[in-house]
């Protein structure tokens, strides 16, 4: 009896432990964060760091202005958007509602093989593939743009997208389509009107949990956005993210400079911005449960 | 409950910590360092390794920034350095304990280099600090055709950035406060710059003599208007006569002993130096 009660023990605090690793590891990711990201608000350069139109790490002075890089993540990210969340929302309702059943298993087979894609990988394909030919067809002196990193950037929030949204319209009852399809809509009606509408929250939740998953991409925007530090004048022009920023410039900053405080500055940036977005996708979800 | 909570916590702390990298020991080496180096460390350790089996010789690049860090926080025991440790560097280093010794184990040309198509084949150093900080936009202000020009750049933990900033931006002169242009794109490694240049007409980029391939066009340089234009070749950048030239260094942590010691002096050998040759940089011997 006591063995029995040991064990039980045993592996319940082994789950309990299991379950607080995530928030712990979050925690200690914060205060790290925290600790080394402050220290940069005690120095002179606290008031040009969020509204500073310049970066120049390592000059003399240094300048630690990270408008054009948030500027930067921003232009790819909202390109992304456009780019992922029509086809991604299109490809999951025919994935759900409208593909017969060997097509759907096909094409979620696919999706998640897309999603197994390393990044490094679509980064090597978009630089030999994408960027030439969206210097050629553009017209433009570089193919290293904001436009191709928020291509590669589309193809990586896609998988996510599809998948949330699909099981969203999954656990829409079917009983509210049979009900549309009743009283005379057609099978497009029944979707656009009903299903779609009734898994709005999880929809949304799917966006914005793609959208997070492409701030925080590094790996492809490094490889082809061309990491200017300008302020972008538009989608064609190459641009610097806060990530590429971060892991171009990490291994250089000496422990304890102002540059490296300044790139941890911009990791709290970052997390903020995709906790934003993680909250706000909790929202849309739970509204649904109300 | 709190027991447990606080339990969790020391065994995160824990993990968190010890993650740290030690510098390997015995007949180990870490080098680390720049990118524009990296080719030729390796072949140096393989060289070594040819002739001492038991010695185990790691090579990885990052910059020149990266090696300095890594000396610093004692995660190397040697750092290839393209360009020389600034004060400030050295006055942390020491701070930490750490006495930066420097080694000057061969020279580099700094190539700027255009695709193989553009029709402007030489420059001047100020056209060049122009055309890096921005003044100049289009090829045809310095006699090439209608193209908005493209700059490409190393990324700031590159020697070679520094380097062409300090003597080709602000001509050797400290007091200037020259920067790349904002448009300039920091590419992450000299191969990436090779690349884009390749397949980009209106691309002009910048990296060590060993990146030259068929595939893109060296540009000749002179210092100014009235001094010869030149292509960097061994004889001119030993000779000091080309423009854009500099020293490599090494840098350990105080007086090496052991297998350090031993690959630093396999580097001074004829042979060492015969590898710098066949990896297209200039050998100091």
């Amino acid at each position: 009896m006591t063995t029995r009660k040991v064990k039980e023990f045993l592996i319940e605090s082994a789950i309990y432990v299991s379950g607080l690793t995530s928030i712990a590891v979050v925690v200690l990711i914060f205060i790290f964060l925290a600790k080394e990201g402050f220290s940069l608000f005690k120095t002179e350069f606290a008031l040009d760091f969020l509204f500073g139109k310049k970066w120049y790490p390592i000059s003399e002075p240094p300048m630690f202005g990270i408008l054009p890089l948030i500027m930067g993540s921003f232009f790819v990210t909202i390109g992304a958007t456009i780019i992922s969340v029509p086809i991604g929302v299109a490809s999951a309702v025919y994935i759900a509602e409208i593909a017969p059943q060997r097509v759907k298993e096909i094409l979620k087979t696919g999706v998640e093989i897309l999603a197994a894609i390393p990044s490094v990988v679509l980064g090597f394909i978009g630089m030999v593939t994408l960027v030439p030919w969206i210097r050629n067809t553009f017209h433009l002196p570089t193919g290293l743009t904001a436009l191709a990193g928020a291509i590669m950037l589309a193809l990586m929030a896609m998988p996510t997208i599809v998948s949330i949204a699909e099981d969203a319209l999954n656990a829409v009852p079917r009983r509210y389509k049979e009900a549309a399809l009743a009283l005379g809509a057609t099978p497009w009606q029944a979707i656009w009107r009903v299903v779609l509408r009734a898994a709005s929250p999880g929809i949304v939740a799917a966006i914005m949990l793609g959208i997070g998953r492409v701030v925080g991409e590094t790996m492809v925007v490094m490889m082809i956005t061309g990491n200017a530090a300008s302020m972008p004048k538009s989608i064609f022009r190459p641009v610097r993210t806060l990530t590429a920023t971060i892991a171009a410039e990490m291994g250089e900053a000496v422990q304890g400079s102002d540059h490296y405080f300044a790139l941890f500055a911009i990791g709290i940036i970052l997390f903020l911005i995709t906790f934003v977005i993680n909250l706000s996708a909790d929202f849309a979800l739970h509204r649904r449960r109300i | 409950m709190y027991q447990r909570i606080t339990g969790v916590l020391i065994i995160g702390i824990g993990i968190f910590f010890s993650s740290s990298v030690f510098a390997a020991k015995g007949n180990s080496i870490q080098i680390k360092g720049s990118d524009t180096m990296v080719n030729l460390g390796q072949a140096w350790a393989e060289g070594y390794m040819q002739k001492n089996p038991e010695a185990f010789v790691a090579v990885t690049g990052g910059g020149s920034g990266t090696g300095i860090a890594a000396l610093i926080s004692g995660t190397c025991d040697i750092a290839e350095v393209s360009r020389e440790m600034k004060k400030k560097e050295i006055d942390l280093a020491k701070s930490k304990g750490v006495m930066p010794k420097e080694y000057t184990v061969a020279m580099d040309g700094l190539a700027v280099v255009v695709h193989p198509k553009n029709s402007v084949s030489r420059l001047t150093v100020d056209e060049l600090a122009d055309i890096f900080t921005g003044k100049i936009k289009n090829w045809k202000e310095i006699g090439g055709v209608e193209g908005e020009i493209v700059l490409l750049s190393r990324e700031v933990n590159s020697g070679t950035h520094v380097y062409f900033k300090e003597h080709v931006l602000r001509k050797g002169d400290a007091s200037r406060t020259n920067e790349f242009a904002e448009s300039a794109l920091l590419m992450s490694s000299s191969q990436a710059i090779a690349d884009e240049i390749s397949q980009n007409e209106n691309a002009i980029g910048y990296y060590g003599m060993g990146y030259i391939s068929r595939n893109q066009k060296v540009l000749a340089v002179a210092k100014d208007k009235s001094s010869p234009y030149q292509v960097p070749t061994i004889e001119d950048v030993k000779s000091g006569s080309y423009y854009i030239a500099r020293p490599l260094f090494m840098y350990t942590n105080g007086e090496p002993g052991g297998t350090v010691k031993d690959f630093l002096d396999f580097i001074f050998t004829p042979e060492g130096q015969e590898i710098v040759k066949k990896v297209d940089f200039v050998p100091i011997k």
